[in-house]
């Protein structure tokens, strides 16, 4: 029986993480919910307990990136074989968990990406958005030689040496479609499954247009200086 | 030759590395980085009080007009301060965030611990 966590970032989603832990509960799969609660206005942390889910309240606000590696430092010090990453606005689906870490379980990969992209969906999205996530697949694609559809997609598993590895080496702002080029480059296989995700329920994106260029700008920047860091890998 | 600059540029660097020395020493500025300060300073000292090295430097690089050269040595130390300050914060900025992770990861220890201990 493989030990696995639900790594959940959650910042002012004292609205959503009710269903999410629920949602989470329901599935078919055991795992144990993890709240990253990164500084939160709302109640948020209190929700989550009272649902009895474990929770990490992180004193400041670190974003996504500091958020989620926290989690990854969860899990490997408590020992789990899988770690999931998860969203905590809802728009991810606990059912779809199984499909995720399949080949994670199978050991066929060490990484394995939740894509909306591979089958064709009813996913909506604006325009602008749409030629990001295009123009991430392009590079990215470029860069590592393989083709990976959905760079922005935040729902992940990971064995467990990619827990170690990430617990130690996991980019800031923005993270997911930098993480890909890290993990490529220090030879973790990856891969894609299809899977579906929700419309958001409550509360705003955290991504505006403003929020937009300079994560494109960010991001590509980071992605292009990844490709001379050096392999960082040591196991 | 027009002195009264000359005196300007002593007074104003003496001014500066007073300013640098009675900070240290009400600990308000670490000595660490307080040598970029002073080296910058000293260069422009130098260069500002010694004419015919600036003149020099201002026919090496081709500038005609001396001066000139004494604000560009100043914008590029200026530069080098700033760039050693982005630095610097990079750093801190890293080690807040693996603090912030600890802290939230001992605080969740503690609790589930004292938790049990209550159980108990
Ligand atoms: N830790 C942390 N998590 C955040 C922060 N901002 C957003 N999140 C979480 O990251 C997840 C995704 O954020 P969203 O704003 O929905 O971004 P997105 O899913 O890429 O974009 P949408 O498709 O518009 O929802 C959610 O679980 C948020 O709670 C933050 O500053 N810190
Ligand atoms: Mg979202």
């Amino acid at each position: 029986m493989q030990k696995i966590l639900m790594i959940v970032p959650a910042y002012n989603e004292e609205k959503n993480i009710r269903h999410v832990i629920a949602d989470l509960r329901s599935c078919n799969v055991k795992v144990d919910p993890l709240i990253i609660d990164d500084g939160s206005m709302d109640n948020t942390a209190k929700v989550a307990r009272s649902e009895g889910a474990d929770v990490i309240v992180l004193p400041c606000n670190l974003g996504i990136g500091g958020a989620v590696q926290t989690g990854f430092k969860y899990a490997f010090e408590n020992d789990y074989d899988i770690a999931i990453q998860f969203d905590g606005d809802g728009q991810h689906m606990a059912c779809e968990i199984e499909t995720l870490i399949k080949n994670v379980v199978e050991d066929k990969c060490d990484v394995a990406i939740g894509s909306r992209f591979l089958t064709a969906t009813d996913f909506k999205s604006t325009f602008a958005r749409k030629l990001g996530i295009k123009i991430f697949t392009i590079i990215n694609s470029i860069i590592i030689g393989q083709r990976i559809t959905d760079n922005t997609s935040g729902f992940r598993a990971y064995n467990r040496p990619a827990i170690k590895f990430l617990s130690r080496n996991y980019p800031d702002d923005y993270p997911e479609p930098e993480a890909i080029i890290l993990l490529s480059k220090n030879k973790f296989r990856i891969m894609e499954v299809p899977v579906k995700m929700q419309q958001r329920q409550h509360g705003d994106s955290s991504i505006n247009t403003l929020r937009a260029i300079y994560y494109m700008i960010k991001v590509v920047l980071a992605i292009l200086i990844g490709v001379f860091r050096n392999v960082e890998r040591k196991d | 030759m027009n002195h009264r600059i000359d005196i300007l540029a002593i007074l104003g660097s003496l001014f500066l590395c007073f300013l640098i020395l009675e900070l240290i020493r009400k600990k308000r500025l670490m000595e660490r980085y307080a040598l970029l300060w002073f080296a910058s300073v000293l260069i422009i000292t130098l260069f500002a009080v010694w004419r015919s090295l600036l003149d020099k430097l201002a026919a090496v690089l081709g500038i005609y007009y001396a001066p000139s050269a004494l604000f560009l040595l100043a914008l590029f130390c200026g530069l080098v301060l700033v760039l050693h300050f982005t630095l610097v914060i990079s750093k801190l900025t890293e080690q807040n965030k693996t603090l912030t992770q600890s802290v939230a990861l001992l605080k969740n220890k503690v609790d589930s611990i004292a938790e049990h201990v209550q159980c108990e």
